[in-house]
């Protein structure tokens, strides 16, 4: 019987493989930050352990780092102890590190493809969640604890379970105005946030081959938000021309004995998976989250909904439990919804195309009063190229606050935050209690609901937004 | 790791889904690089409401967590299992959990049990109705005992046998050093490498 992509992936990595054990799999990048690794690299220094394979390792800077001020010291004296703790590991162990200020600094999953590292058919982690965003190139890419840093850095490898494998196919074209982060949430709203425990998702379909490396990448991004760990998209042109010339690409034979091995890289036509799911993109509207956790979601044309209308008793207290928090009625409309702060940026929408759709739509408007607008870009390099752009004037011109790379208020860890009460609207990746800051309460969406959210100061999309009404004529 | 055989102790009913990793330590205590003193942060959102069930004095120095379905979703932070240590939890009965909080439990001997949701409300309801009502989680015969509830619970061979000799899974991977050199010897030449060597 054929395999599928995720089974291929896994069989090509297996050190060893023993009656009733886990396999042994072998990681061929690393990926670390500040957050979920002091504690590792304590473990290796008690145990008098070095990093096996320091040119299989990388780390940067992104949870902690301010979005202003980046050439003045960190104000939180505990942010600056955490971003120094990872600084002298770096230095101790010879991990290559790009801080604060370094031109290849940004959120970590932005940075790994950015610099050619993740690549098709590769192991990638990281502790963090987030790290499936990586398996839009074909890679099997998943987040883990601080106790398998450690187990990575010492060993290159992790004792594993191979997972189950799940086909979610998206077929047809998505209309206008609906994009990867309406899809995902979708998907998510379908499935639950725990549909996916257990399984390695696989996204394909017509609808999925068409879109960018960047897209794809804010698919699988969310693939933890169903509960899987790991979400893959097969490899193909798109995949091949985004990394073609990177820092880290292959070069010359090995480029070709590269691209000849990813182009075996996707599921066989006799591979069976363990579940599948169908989607049809057609079907497909602006979509974005009413509750608190990412699977409370809806059509952006749809209203809050019952709770008194799930048949579930666990699910109707939580949506009870979301309203309350969120301060929300049952039956208002999610356009009526009102909020305080637009947040572009994160891991799941702060590359450059994000920056570009968001953009597009502010230009020659502006942010509603009383709405504060930030957009933080993925790394140092997506707000350089933004910049090059002229996007960055664009935001400012318009309202917003244009900021430095960073994961910012994704999770508030950094002083980018809501206040209690506060309501965004966030192109981030989880809308959970208090995520972006105590009582804070958060709308996903995608950028371009972002940003005519921003404009109108209610949650919108763009086709909400009437050029005569709102954008300032050319040359005033 | 601390080994761990089998657990008696009062529990805690929290009747909640999807407690995400954020509610179990929020951010802003993920700046700390040790791995205990997280627990105040547990659940620290909550806790700053008196009736929330942690804050109850019958529920002081209860130590199996009885929690509603996919505990631990979200975020990969293993603060949320240290926390949970920290605070005194030895085991925590869910009927589904997220992947990577089980993986990072498991790792530190926090016994994560899964049961039906059924057996879940029922022990949920026991100790609801009687905070002094203790739990047993025998990891050794895979069974969670309760004033009339016995259920049985799976766990993976290997898992088990490393929690009930506390073993430390990096010193387990390096006897398999030689498995893992011929791996590397044969990698193609066109993988990533973070640094020219």
């Amino acid at each position: 019987m054929g395999r599928t992509l995720a089974e291929k992936v896994w069989d090509d990595h297996v050190v060893r493989r023993a009656e009733g054990e886990p396999d042994l799999l072998f990681i061929d990048l690393h990926l670390l930050h500040e957050v979920t690794s002091p504690q590792a690299f304590d473990g290796l220094r008690q145990n008098g352990r070095p990093v096996r394979r320091l040119d299989l390792t990388i780390a940067t800077e992104d949870h902690n780092t301010p979005t202003l001020d980046i050439d003045k010291p960190i104000a939180d004296p505990v942010s600056r102890a955490q971003l120094e703790t990872l600084r002298k590991n770096c230095a101790e162990f010879g991990v290559r590190l790009h801080p604060l200020g370094d031109v290849e600094q940004g959120v970590v999953h932005v940075v790994g493809p950015q610099l050619g590292l993740t690549q098709p058919g590769t192991t990638v982690v990281c502790g963090d969640s987030h790290t499936s965003t990586h398996g839009a190139f074909g890679a099997l890419a998943f987040g883990i604890g601080t106790s398998q840093v450690e187990h990575v850095l010492a060993t290159q490898t992790l004792p594993l379970a191979r997972p189950k494998t799940m086909a979610i196919t998206v077929d047809g074209e998505l209309p206008d105005g609906v994009t990867a982060k309406d899809l995902i949430l979708a998907i998510i709203a379908k499935i639950g946030t725990g549909g996916g425990q257990g399984y390695i998702l696989e996204y394909r379909g017509s609808a999925i081959e068409k879109l960018s490396m960047e897209a794809r990448m804010t698919i699988c991004n969310m693939s933890i938000e169903a509960g899987a760990r790991a979400g893959m998209i097969a490899p193909d042109e798109t995949t091949f021309e985004y990394i073609k010339g990177r820092a880290h690409a292959p070069e010359g034979e090995d480029w070709d004995a590269a691209v000849a091995y990813w182009k075996t890289l996707r599921t066989d036509e006799d591979a069976e998976f363990d579940a599948e799911v169908v989607i049809d993109a057609a079907s497909l509207s602006p979509f974005v989250t009413w509750g608190t956790n990412p699977g409370q979601g809806a059509p952006l044309s749809a209203s809050v909904p019952d709770p008194a209308s799930y048949e579930d008793a666990s699910e109707r207290l939580a949506a009870e439990k979301a309203l309350e928090y969120m301060g929300l009625e049952a039956g208002q409309a999610l356009r009526s919804i009102k909020v305080d702060t637009v947040f572009v940026g994160s891991c799941t929408n702060g590359r450059i195309e994000d920056l570009r759709a968001a953009a597009a739509i502010v230009e020659g408007r502006k942010v509603a009063d009383g709405v504060r607008m930030l957009v933080v870009p993925g790394s140092a390099r997506v707000g350089l190229q933004a910049v090059s752009e002229g996007l960055d004037v664009v935001f400012k011109e318009a309202g917003a606050e244009w900021r430095h790379a960073g994961c910012s208020m994704c999770l508030g860890m950094n002083p980018d935050q809501l206040a209690p009460g506060e309501r965004s609207a966030s192109t981030s990746n989880r809308n959970f209690e208090g995520r972006q800051g105590k009582g804070g309460r958060t709308h996903l969406v995608s950028p371009q609901v972002a940003a005519a959210t921003a404009v109108l100061g209610h949650l919108a999309s763009p086709a909400d937004l009437s050029d005569a009404e709102t954008r300032t004529p050319a040359g005033v | 790791m601390e080994a761990f055989t089998t657990h008696t102790g009062r529990a805690v009913p929290l009747r909640r889904s999807n407690v995400d990793t954020d509610q179990i330590i929020p951010a802003h205590w993920l700046k700390k690089v040790t791995r205990d003193g997280f627990e105040d942060g547990l659940f620290e959102a909550w806790r700053k409401d008196e009736n929330f069930i942690l804050n109850r004095p019958e529920r002081q120095g209860a130590t199996v967590l009885v929690a509603g379905p996919d505990f631990g979703t979200g975020s990969s932070r293993e603060h949320a299992v240290w926390a949970l240590q920290n605070y005194g939890f030895k085991a925590v009965i869910s009927s589904r959990f997220a992947d990577i909080f089980r993986g990072n439990s498991l790792k530190n001997g926090l016994l994560t049990v899964v049961l039906e949701q059924k057996i879940v409300d029922a022990l949920q309801q026991l100790t609801e109705q009687d905070p002094q009502a203790e739990i047993t989680v025998d990891l050794q015969a895979r069974e969670v005992r309760a004033e009339g509830i016995t259920a049985s619970f799976e766990l993976d061979e290997n898992s088990r046998w490393r929690l009930l000799n506390g073993l430390d899974d990096i010193s387990i991977t390096l006897q398999n050093e030689a498995d893992i050199a011929a791996y590397e010897a044969k990698r193609p030449s066109y993988k990533p490498r973070t640094l020219k060597v």
